[in-house]
């Protein structure tokens, strides 16, 4: 069967399963958006590329398939490499497709021409340019396997327009030849059995959880192992949902912002199961001072890891999944009782109690509170409902204020830190998951960025909900200004009513809501839960002056954390180690 | 300074010692040296890199190398299992007062003129690279016009039969 490169580009997508792709067309990569309109495939017209990546993303991160983002050449590369980057530092499967010039005018710096390869090289996990269209159903068949076997993360195929409109024989390739990838799946055997053992007799052991569990769909596996053991877990901010919140072992989230007991449990633990999890500066503090006495297990699918930041004592290249569910299999075969860990767990229970999460309540009359409207949104929504979020302080309240019970709930920017994330993931992922209420907890410096997607999810019928918390500053660079700069303030008030968020919301085809006081709250929450037929944005005017806590200044150890202006209840703790 | 020898088979394919070359410079390791050539199946290229011990723990650069979807294969060379080449180009001034020290120096390396001019001669030598440096070294005081290094190229050494410390195995891939 002879078909156009483009007609097999487009057709071994749907053979890789693709249902949905986010993309804008453009001059070079205008002959693969001729077949799309016989293809089985749902395109979703953005309004700017780097939404067409994030949407990707988000799409990606709730169903576990990958992203797909389709573009042109030149600008709308370099517009796609934030996700791309984004995509890479939190391994999300994502398989992008741009447009180049044709094959002669390649290196002529010809209209909208860029070296979209040399300059995504370094923020995928791999990329092709396709010199030769026979090639086009084997490099797409290969970039899906490679964006979603070991550690997931985005692989790019850059198709010059000639390439597009040559004449090919289609096949479809049988499997992939790839000499120099092959991902370690099944873990040693002598070193789980070593884990087991250590497993076994520690005395204050913490499960370090990080977003490899939720790459590896290793929910389950990992409920197995902590009620098999009895051994609390801490779940980074992309590992949020991935232990139930609710369940008695649950931690929380550890780091810069994370509770007390949760940071103060890996300074105080013997040992460190960290699985899926990259000792990334932001969880560790000062390395030098992370956790102390702990002896590390470190299991990750990506071998780089294992020793990158801490060297670990017991290293296992693995899935995730894979060696979970080996490891709970060794600790039952060991036969031997969890070490006593009465003391520990008593210990933990304290300080839970004695340094909950908190918020001043406001004054009457004064301005909401973030935490509080976060809270709000929460307890009126179902429990599987999905949260996206922007970078920066309310990125940070709903991690901590949101009750995650649910596996693929919570969508966010970690390694990169994308403000603008927020809107465009969280349509893509209610395009993944249509059955689910998708919530977007957004700041009024993201929003901005990226607002312009929700004309997307307009005219596309995507009804997501936006939820501003409006405090009229770039928050979180106003919170370290206060703090580590002596209250100067330069260049982060951005204004509460510039823009108008509810006139703009409704010119994007939204229903628009401002809340300004507490009363207000619960039934605007109300009347944007029964909007299901358009994208609804909710205007929250919070205060401007309220900081998260607790906080691990950059570069402090953990033991210095902030629990509240002044307040480090870690450090005389130090001498119990 | 203290180095490490890698030599890595990677997928002939374009692009690839970009790859490589970018993954060094934006982890921050240092090249010494590298050296890129054909191998005997034309699948394969084989990259020699000399890298700087200091600037990372040669088992991280492994490991980051490894993640390159076009890197097939890596050896790290212990100094003491392998054999280890380079070669050297210099023009060298050599007028008719030190024509012959020249001449007699580049003897007494065993290396080779490759051109003659009437003020100065190319020589080449091939060999260690400990060899070249002293080499380069004697004929600086009769000023070098240009000079120009390969890099070192290297493969391990062979199994004998007689038994002999080997370098323990175990950091790749």
């Amino acid at each position: 069967m002879k078909l156009t490169g483009a007609q097999a580009l487009i057709k071994s997508l749907e053979m890789e399963g693709v249902d949905v792709m986010f993309g804008l067309p453009g001059g070079c990569i205008l002959p693969a958006y001729d077949p799309i309109l016989d293809s089985t495939i749902r395109h979703i017209l953005v309004r700017h590329e780097q939404g067409a990546g994030h949407m990707a993303e988000g799409y990606a991160h709730v169903t576990g398939r990958p992203g797909v983002a389709m573009v042109t050449s030149g600008p709308a590369a370099t517009n796609l490499v934030t996700p791309l980057c984004d995509a890479y530092m939190d391994s999300i499967p994502m398989v992008a497709i741009t447009g180049q010039v044709p094959r002669p005018a390649i290196g002529t710096d010809a209209f909208q021409e860029c070296d979209t390869v040399g300059i995504t090289r370094p923020v995928t996990k791999h990329n092709e340019l396709v010199m030769d269209p026979d090639d086009i159903p084997r490099l797409v068949r290969e970039a899906f396997h490679i964006a979603t076997t070991g550690r997931p993360g985005p692989v790019l195929l850059d198709v010059p327009k000639d390439v597009l409109q040559a004449e090919v024989e289609w096949y479809w390739p049988d499997g992939v030849d790839l000499p120099g990838y092959r991902p370690t799946l099944k873990g040693h055997p002598r070193m789980i059995k070593e884990a087991a053992n250590l497993i076994t007799s520690a005395r204050r052991p913490v499960l370090y959880v990080g977003g490899g569990i939720l790459k590896a769909r290793a929910a389950e596996a990992l409920r197995a192992l902590a009620d098999l053991t009895g051994i609390p877990v801490v779940t980074t901010l992309m590992a949020r949902g991935a232990f139930p919140d609710s369940h008695p072992l649950c931690l929380g989230m550890p780091g810069m912002h994370g509770n007390f007991t949760a940071v103060t449990s890996m300074q105080h633990a013997d040992l460190l199961i960290a699985l899926g999890a990259r000792f990334d500066d932001r969880v560790t503090g000062r390395v030098g001072t992370f956790a102390p006495d702990a002896r590390i297990i470190h299991i990750d699918v990506d071998p780089a890891e294992l020793g990158k930041v801490r060297r670990p004592d017991v290293p296992i290249v693995g899935d995730c999944r894979q060696v979970v569910e080996e490891l709970v299999e060794a600790i039952k075969a060991l036969d031997t009782p969890q070490a006593d860990r009465t003391e520990w767990m008593a210990t933990l229970r304290r300080w839970q109690e004695e340094y909950p999460l908190t918020y001043e309540t406001p004054e009457d009359g004064g301005p909401l509170k973030p935490q509080m409207v976060i809270e709000a949104l929460r307890d009126a929504s179902p429990p599987d409902t999905i949260v996206a979020s922007g970078v920066g302080q309310h990125q940070m309240w709903a991690s901590q204020y949101w009750r995650f019970d649910h596996p693929y709930t919570w969508v966010n920017s970690g390694g990169l830190g994308t403000m603008g994330f927020c809107v465009p993931a969280a349509i893509g992922a209610k395009v993944g998951r249509p059955d689910r209420v998708v919530w977007a907890i957004d700041g009024d410096g993201c929003f901005q960025m990226t607002a312009q997607e929700l004309v997307t999810a307009s005219s596309e019928r995507i009804p997501v909900k936006v939820a501003i918390l409006n405090n009229a500053y770039l928050g979180m660079v106003r919170q370290w200004q206060e703090m580590f700069y002596d209250e100067r303030y330069s260049e982060v008030y951005l204004s509460p009513d510039l823009p108008d968020y509810v006139k703009w919301a409704e010119a994007m085809g939204c229903v628009g809501f401002r809340v300004e006081t507490p009363e207000d709250v619960a039934p605007t929450i109300e009347k944007a839960n029964q909007v299901d037929d358009r994208p609804v944005v909710v205007e929250f005017r919070t205060d401007s002056s309220e900081k998260v806590f607790p906080m691990v200044p950059a570069g402090a150890s953990n033991d210095d954390v902030i629990t509240a202006p002044g307040v480090t209840p870690a450090r005389a703790l130090r001498g119990e180690r | 300074m203290a180095h490490h020898t890698l030599t890595v088979l990677v997928e002939n394919k374009s692009g690839v010692l970009a790859r490589v070359a970018g993954l060094f410079s934006r982890r921050g390791y240092n090249i010494e040296s590298l050296a890129v050539a054909p191998t005997d199946d034309e699948r394969f290229s084989r990259i020699t890199i000399v890298v700087d011990a200091e600037s990372a723990p040669i088992e991280q650069i492994t490991k980051q190398l490894f993640k390159l979807i076009s890197v097939v294969k890596i050896s790290e060379l212990e100094p003491a299992a392998a054999v280890e080449r380079e070669l050297l180009l210099a023009t060298v001034r050599a007028d008719a007062t030190t024509r012959s020290q020249v001449i007699e120096l580049v003897g007494v390396f065993e290396g080779k003129i490759i051109d003659v001019g009437s003020e100065a001669l190319t020589v080449m030598l091939a060999g260690q690279p400990s060899k070249l440096d002293d080499f380069e070294d004697l004929l600086r005081q009769f000023g070098i016009a240009d000079l120009q290094r390969t890099g070192r190229v290297a493969l391990p050494r062979l199994e004998r039969n007689t038994p002999r410390l080997r370098a323990v195995k175990g950091k790749v891939g």
